[in-house]
């Protein structure tokens, strides 16, 4: 099937208006968060699950009518313009070179972005009762998509293109769309992980402790972000190992064979079951799981980047 | 026996260390982190190419790490010894889990605690309904759950509800999965087996005969090369299709094959053999690989007796297809070794299926035969290939050339139907090209068994993570006799069992169901019950 050149134009300006509005939504984000004054949940604590929290707002707290909240809340909007376009630059690369959208590392790098923009989105839905605590997060889960989005528009980007004929099964379609939901779920938990381990270390020294993190919200919401969104994300990780494994053994002749990009998936799969052991095992609650979590994430960041540029192994993608 | 208790309670100490949550916990680290060297160096397993590169570059470090195992990780025992012990541990610990589960099914929900305020979630109201109708209602709404009911001394009468327990079961299910899916995966490479081989795409065909049939061949250790899965597959043509740009489109073998039955009967079998698309037979699958060209050349010697070779190239370059090898050639008729060593020939260099020349010097500027050529050098002399050396086919033996027993003697560019004439009157023509394939032929009796165990992994995570554990008391107390209306005081307690479970909305819901249908409006009503989101 050839390749439509107009559809391509459109899904790659789809593409950077996409990025410019996360980008802004980001910048307005920032100005929300340095604007307010330190948000001190009173009496968060974790309760005997570690579950179970406290949340209550000090009254005045993001006063509805504040410039700065107005500025979070076009942000959200943005946020979501955002989100609705970069769908459909991802919907016209698809329809413009016949295939999912998912083909190169450029298009594969964008998926898993937009997946972390939309599972926040659904963050902040859920939660609508904490949503203004949360929302102030949101430049957070913006800073690693904008970063990411730029690599991926810059140094990764290839023209749309038919697959590649080892490419070319709908396996594509179920194992590397379960890869794209998984890695931007995780990197939704990431960030809450890392905003978690500065904020505890704000919590244990309460007084003089930096601004900065003194405005984040309290950690046992961080904690429960980054446990709840793991939970979801880690059973379509170990979906797209095992699909990933039942495709080699179509492609390549045996379902495991230690390449170094199933090897390190299978890392990472075994760092995030640490993480979710730690939270059972007396001791690695807290601070070490949050650990594990960001070192889950930075692993799977590392099997995208280094595994698939410098490595090369089976799995290198066309296009780069 | 009291000698003997220090070393027994020393067993049960190690035992217990071993099977804890923590060593698994360290276990589980470890088995990530010894999987990285296997990702990060080169593998012999994989490419043993690479292997060799890394001791030409680091040649203090590349003994070091290879003694220790790290350019075969995956075989080396300090990795065996990772996994081994992170089984013991896992049986150490689901065996008395499993007897836990089983004792925790039969047994009766918890007492309701004195103090229902204490838990964090709670109501209290006083309703209209007798004690017995308030219990009643509670028992309907709480269908499903496992339900206790007792009464206490004061008269009061309590419910104790508790749900989730699939939880555990899924739980249980996906550990043991993950010991199966270990079983069933050394189990195959044990008793499996793989094999490459080239085959030329011009009807050449190819017999699972044995070991010798391969160019590469990995056995598992319980295979001895006898008994392998009979079948024959003749590759009749090979023509892959590409896009103006270079970039492949599609890799399809036409093929026929016979299976065990077609052997017997010398009936063959039709398949379109393509990548994604392997030829699965009963106790063996057939892959397509990979691909190249095999450049024929015809010599015709002196004496006019006439030799063709087509050997097949490797490409260098796979988006063009540019490939070198070696096409070697004994005279004819010579039977005394020393002659043979003055006068074999090979013919190296370069193939383009698309010539593109600089100068003289040739590359490929497409991976289709439009306008093939080669670049070659013809060398006479001594190949090397009785001195009990191995050799690769793809090229000479460059200490010859490096002791002068085997010399270059033309070195010319040629298109098909081109020749070249040596000193010696020989003729080398080159006649034209055909193509390889790569064939993969794998056997694994177990990997059914691993799909199987993989599956039970993610249904038993699927259940285990989203089922929740959550208990759920209530006490209804007659008001007291002073009370004229016969009211009764409803106390509703809740627990989550498991982390983050987010029980404050569920419980929520069901006390407002339960004080509604409390047979009249709650009078009074206080509670509590902790925010943790939805
Ligand atoms: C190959 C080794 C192992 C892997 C891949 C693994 C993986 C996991 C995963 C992914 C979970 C979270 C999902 C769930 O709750 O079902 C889990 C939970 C659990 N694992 Fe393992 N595990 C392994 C070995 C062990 C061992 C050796 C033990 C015992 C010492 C153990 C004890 C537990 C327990 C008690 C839980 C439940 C934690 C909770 O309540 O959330 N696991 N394991």
């Amino acid at each position: 099937m050839p390749v439509d050149p107009v559809l391509a134009f459109y899904g790659d300006c789809a593409f950077y208006t996409a990025l410019v509005l996360y980008l802004v939504a980001m910048v307005l984000q920032t100005v929300e968060y340095a604007a307010q004054r330190s948000a001190e949940p009173v009496g968060a604590r974790a309760g005997d699950g570690g579950g179970v929290v406290t949340l209550t707002w000090p009254p005045g707290e993001s006063a509805p009518r504040s410039r700065a909240a107005r500025a979070g809340r076009v942000a959200v909007s943005l946020t979501v313009l955002g989100a609705a376009v970069h769908g459909v630059s991802l919907l016209l690369r698809g329809l413009a070179a016949g295939r999912v959208p998912w083909g190169n590392m450029y298009e594969f790098t964008s998926a898993v972005c937009f997946v972390a923009v939309v599972a926040w989105l659904v963050v902040l839905v859920r939660q609508r009762d904490i949503a203004p605590a949360l929302r102030e997060l949101g430049g957070f889960v913006l800073l690693p998509v904008v970063i990411l989005l730029t690599l991926a528009g810059t140094v990764l980007y290839a023209e749309a293109a038919p697959l590649v004929p080892a490419l070319n099964s709908y396996w594509i379609a179920i194992h590397v769309s379960a890869a794209s939901i998984a890695s931007g779920m995780l990197l939704v938990a990431g960030v809450a992980s890392a905003l978690y381990l500065v904020r505890i270390r704000f919590e244990a020294r309460q007084a003089g402790g930096s601004r900065f993190a003194g405005r984040l919200p309290g950690s046992a919401l961080l904690d429960r972000l980054a446990y709840r969104t793991t939970v979801v994300a880690f059973p379509i990780w170990t979906f797209m190992v095992i699909t990933g494994a039942v495709w080699a053994e179509a492609a390549w002749g045996r379902y495991w064979g230690w390449d170094p990009k199933e090897t390190v998936a299978l890392v990472v799969w075994v760092v995030y079951a640490c993480y979710l052991h730690a939270r059972a095992t007396a001791g690695w609650r807290g601070a070490r799981s949050a650990w594990i979590n960001v070192l889950g994430f930075a692993a799977l960041l590392f099997n995208l980047f280094f595994i698939n540029i410098v490595v090369a192994g089976l799995h290198s993608y066309a296009g780069l | 026996m009291g000698r003997l208790q220090p070393g027994v309670a020393f067993l049960r100490n190690t035992w217990r260390g071993l099977t804890s949550m923590r060593t698994a916990l360290v276990l589980l680290f470890l088995l990530a982190l010894g999987a990285l060297p296997g990702a990060l160096l080169p593998q012999y397993s994989l490419n043993p190419e690479q292997v060799d590169q890394y001791y030409a570059d680091h040649r203090w470090l590349a003994p070091v790490l290879d003694r220790l195992g790290f350019f075969e990780v995956f075989a080396s025992p300090w990795f065996a010894a990772i996994y081994l012990l992170l089984f013991i541990s896992l049986v150490g610990c689901l065996v008395p889990r499993s007897g836990e589960y089983v004792r925790q099914l039969r047994a009766v929900p918890v007492a309701t605690p004195r103090n229902l305020a204490r838990l964090p979630h709670h109501r209290r109201a006083t309703v209209e309904a007798t004690a017995a109708e308030s219990i009643e209602a509670a028992r309907r709404r709480l269908r499903g759950w496992r339900i206790r009911e007792r009464t206490e001394p004061t008269g009061a009468v309590t419910l104790s509800a508790e749900r989730g327990y699939a939880r555990e079961a899924g739980n249980l299910v996906f550990h043991f999965a993950v010991l199966g899916l270990l079983v069933s995966f050394a189990v195959g490479t044990l008793f499996g087996y793989e094999g490459q081989t080239i085959v030329k795409a011009d009807g050449s065909q190819f017999c699972n005969s044995g070991p010798y049939a391969y160019d590469s061949f990995t056995p598992g250790t319980m295979v001895d090369g006898t008994g392998l899965a009979p079948f024959c597959t003749r590759i009749n043509d090979f023509e892959p299709t590409y896009l103006p740009s270079g970039q492949p489109q599609q890799f399809r073998a036409d093929i026929d094959y016979q299976d065990a039955d077609g052997l017997a009967s010398g009936q063959w079998q039709p398949y379109q053999l393509a990548v994604n698309e392997p030829l699965r037979l009963d106790s063996a699958r057939l892959y397509l690989l990979g691909h190249g060209y095999a450049p024929e050349f015809t010599v015709t010697f002196p004496g006019g007796q006439q030799r063709t070779g087509a050997i097949q190239w490797r490409p260098v370059d796979l988006a063009t297809q540019l490939s070198e090898g070696a096409t070697k050639f004994d005279p004819p008729g010579v039977t005394d070794p020393a002659q043979l060593r003055e006068r074999q020939l090979a013919i190296t260099g370069l193939f383009a299926p698309t010539a593109a020349l600089r100068g003289e010097l040739l590359s490929s500027s497409f991976p289709q035969p439009l306008d093939p050529a080669v670049a070659v050098d013809v060398l006479k002399g001594d190949l090397g290939n009785n001195s009990g050396r191995g050799q690769s086919i793809f090229g000479i033996d460059e200490s010859m050339v490096e002791q002068g027993r085997l010399e270059r003697v033309a070195r010319e560019n040629l298109r098909p139907g081109e020749s070249l004439r040596l000193d010696d009157g020989t003729v080398v023509r080159f006649d034209g090209v055909t193509r390889w394939v790569s064939l993969q032929v794998s056997h694994d009796p177990a990997q059914l068994w691993v799909l199987t165990f993989a599956l039970l992994v993610l249904g038993g995570l699927g259940l285990s993570l989203t089922i929740k554990r959550r208990r759920f008391w209530v006490r209804a107390t007659p008001a007291g006799s002073h009370d004229p209306d016969g009211r009764t005081v409803i106390e509703l307690g809740g627990l989550a069992r498991t982390e983050a479970a987010g029980y404050g909305e569920e419980f929520e819901r069901i006390a407002d169901g339960l004080l509604a249908s409390g047979a009249a409006a709650p009078l009074a009503a206080v509670g509590t019950s902790r925010k943790d989101g939805d």
